[in-house]
């Protein structure tokens, strides 16, 4: 199983290193749009297993991790805007950030649980957007002007466009999280964050320092929300308080529910699955109103509403787990 | 073979600018532009904190179908591709890649939001494709140096903001004047614009006193206003904390002169929750015929105008200011197409759009006229001021200009 399960990831990236090469084959296929697209999606991804890791792995709430990202994002664009920092050396330093960040929130939420913990968040996601424009940091930030940005230029005389650039870019730095998450998820510390989240008390009686593991889970799943900020920051070369409104918060919770909890794999689908309904419901309204010509003056939230609700209901596990579930059906049926 | 296309497509303007027909032109097309169809994108907030300007967007595609229902724009039919960008500028950005990569519109038109706007700013300028009469009135959309292929449509805040200094220089004696600015990009192209237009006599403001948009009252900062000893108060606020600052001077027994921005000379949502009596006299300026007042009942713009809502817009607000900027800016897109005759190229939407020498669009005051050129991206400069007056705006004096200054 877990040799099978290799060949899978290596064949995908693979595949995810070898597809945007064939744009000069099919230029209307691989568009340098649908790249962009997904590195869109990529970032999304990573943004979800940084949440995936509190809360999937680690059994607490955030409805705030769009206050991290945010906190990534403007790290990245006031070290490039500021100091010329290059786009690649951001993202570290707004890993430092972010944990440094994570960590301190994570000491008083050791306190809370559950919905309290929710609820913490959720002010500190409310809250980010208005200190970004505060007059005591507005030259730093550029107040509700934001600031633009330059997109990450091709580095060596590569012969790629800016966005099979950009993907690549994005690419690697995915692959080296997940796998840094992979390995920390099976290691001493990984077993002691799920002893938590599955039985807190077994888990302290059995000498796991609670209070330690949580607040560091909290910085890394920050850093990690983080580093997509960073990578957002870069791909759409703007940065305002507006981008980081309430809603990405709970976006980051739904690709997280709707792709998988505490499942790797899923915080991919996740991210996909953010970036890609988020799209297609506007479509599909205009579909719905303009082709087939239905009086359903539909929003677009109201068809992305309707997906979700199907989709939990048909998949409660997530994307994910229906899909293993799926597959052992398969399974069980042949044998 | 590039001199002498661009030779072809200033003298086939130049012969359109003229009036002549130019029957004998060649057809010439960018992307988004066919025998058939032109292809226009947009975006607007349908949804999130912005999303009662999404009626611009829906009286902006409403009117394009009207367009087309009348055999389209010289025989072509209008293409109009509208996407909701909950006035969110990443969201924009990712939108706006689609409408110019894949869906390869001829030009962006009307897009809303100075913060969404300033997202795809220069991508726009880098791709070369027209971003035509954006929905917002910060001034760093008149730049043709620097963008030349992005325009405004409203007068600037830049401009407003000269508009009321040169009004209070003329007519109020020893003036001391308090301001009230919000503190972000619009305040501050106000507030330049203001002290731009008293010129030398910039020290007649004594008092200068900020919030941020996010504040719940104003209240402190209208009595540090009144402890100034200010009697003008220039009001540059949005909505909410513009009501507050009249209903707040009124409560303190401050009487100003007062003036407030164009942005909250809105008499459902500032002058009737800082109460009617309260609001008497204050000074705004306008250049759309606000559908709220009588005295346009009769004018064949409005008429028409009326007449359009009912047939395309059954059932909308009429009330609503919004589809009056939405069928006023559409106007003024559906003319810029029409000039381009049969050369819908990027090159030439822009050309044609810094063309317009004295261009009387429906539904702006009258005496206010569209004028561009090649170094003038503002399109509406002229505000007529306006004094509220019972329950409504009542115009006065001449209409008032920034043009060229």
């Amino acid at each position: 199983m877990a040799a099978s399960s290799k060949k899978w990831v290596l064949g995908v990236i693979a595949l995810a290193v070898l597809v945007p090469l064939l744009q000069p084959v099919f230029p209307e296929v691989v568009s340098d749009y649908r790249l962009f697209l997904v590195s869109t999606m990529i970032i999304a991804a990573i943004a979800v297993l940084g949440l995936n890791l509190l809360t999937g792995f680690n059994g607490q709430f955030s409805l705030g991790h769009g206050a991290f990202y945010a906190v990534g994002a403007y790290t990245a664009a006031i070290l490039m805007d500021k100091l010329n920092v290059p786009y690649w050396a951001t993202i570290p330093a707004a890993a430092i950030v972010c944990f440094i960040v994570g960590y301190l929130f994570g000491l008083p939420a050791l306190k809370l649980e559950g919905h309290y913990l929710a609820l913490a968040t959720f002010a500190l996601a409310l809250a980010v957007p208005q200190i970004l424009k505060y007059k005591w940091l507005e030259g730093l930030t550029g107040g509700v002007q934001g600031i633009v940005l330059m997109k990450p230029e091709v580095p060596f005389g590569l012969p790629l466009s800016e966005d099979q650039w950009l993907y690549y870019f994005c690419l690697l730095v995915m692959i080296v999280l997940f796998w840094g998450a992979a390995n920390m998820l099976n290691s001493r510390s990984g077993r002691a964050m799920m002893a938590i989240r599955d039985q807190y008390l077994a888990a302290d009686t059995m000498g796991i320092d609670t209070a330690l593991y949580k607040t560091v889970t909290f910085g890394i799943s920050a850093a990690y929300t983080g580093i997509a900020g960073a990578l957002s920051a870069s791909a759409i070369a703007f940065v305002a308080p507006d981008s980081f409104g309430i809603f990405l918060s709970i976006k980051f919770l739904i690709g997280l529910v709707v792709g998988g909890i505490g499942s790797l794999f899923g915080s991919v689908l996740g991210g996909i699955f953010y970036v890609l309904v988020d799209n297609s419901a506007q479509s599909l309204t205009q579909f719905i109103r303009n082709d087939l010509g239905l009086p359903f003056d539909l929003s677009a939230y109201t068809v992305f509403g309707v997906l979700l609700i199907a989709i939990i209901y048909l998949m409660p596990m997530g994307i994910a787990g229906g899909l293993y579930m799926a597959y052992r059906k398969l399974r069980g049926v042949r044998a | 073979m590039r001199t002498s296309r661009r030779g072809f497509v200033a003298g086939v303007s130049a012969l359109t600018v003229l009036g002549t027909k130019s029957a004998f032109a060649q057809k010439k097309y960018d992307d988004g532009a066919t025998d058939k169809e032109i292809k226009i994108g947009h975006t607007g907030p349908y949804s999130g904190p912005a999303s009662s300007y999404g009626q611009i967007g829906k009286t902006i595609e409403a009117f394009f179908k009207s367009v087309n229902e009348a055999g389209g724009v010289n025989g072509r039919k209008i293409n109009f591709i509208t996407r909701d960008d909950g006035y969110s500028p990443p969201k924009m950005v990712e939108l706006v890649r689609q409408l110019v990569e894949q869906d390869k519109v001829l030009c962006l038109f009307n897009t809303l939001g100075t913060p969404t706007n300033t997202a795809i700013h220069r991508y726009m300028n880098q791709k070369k494709v027209p971003q035509l009469y954006v929905a917002t009135g910060a001034s760093k959309w008149g730049k043709p140096k620097e963008f030349p292929w992005t325009m405004g449509f409203q007068p600037d805040y830049h401009t407003e903001g000269v508009v009321y200094a040169k009004h209070i220089l003329a007519n109020v004696k020893d003036a001391k004047i308090g301001v009230l600015m919000q503190n972000d990009d619009y305040g501050k192209d106000y507030y330049e614009g203001f002290r731009e237009g008293l010129g030398k006599e910039t020290g007649k403001i004594v008092k200068h006193v900020t919030f941020e948009v996010t504040d719940p009252t104003v209240d402190s900062q209208v009595i540090q206003l009144k402890d100034s000893g200010a009697n003008v108060f220039f009001n540059i606020a949005t909505p909410k904390a513009a009501a507050q600052a009249i209903r707040k001077a009124a409560d303190i027994g401050w009487k100003p002169a007062q003036y407030l921005n164009n942005v909250s000379a809105s008499v459902g949502s500032v002058m009737k929750p800082a109460g009617l009596e309260n609001s008497q006299g204050i000074i705004t300026a306008q250049y759309l015929k606000d559908p709220t007042d009588k005295q346009w009942e009769n004018t064949d713009d409005f008429k028409a105008w009326v007449a359009w809502m009912d047939k395309w817009m059954p059932g909308a607000n009429k009330a609503d200011a919004n589809h009056v900027f939405g069928y006023a800016v559409s106007n003024l897109m559906l003319e810029t197409l029409k000039k381009c005759g049969d050369t819908l190229t990027r090159e030439n939407v822009m050309k044609q759009a810094a063309n317009y020498q004295k261009y009387k669009l429906p539904l702006l005051l009258p005496g206010i006229t569209i004028n561009t050129s090649p170094t003038d991206y503002y399109p509406i400069q002229s505000v007529q001021l306006a004094r509220f007056k019972g329950e409504t705006w009542d115009l006065f004096g001449d209409v008032m200009s920034a043009e060229g200054s």
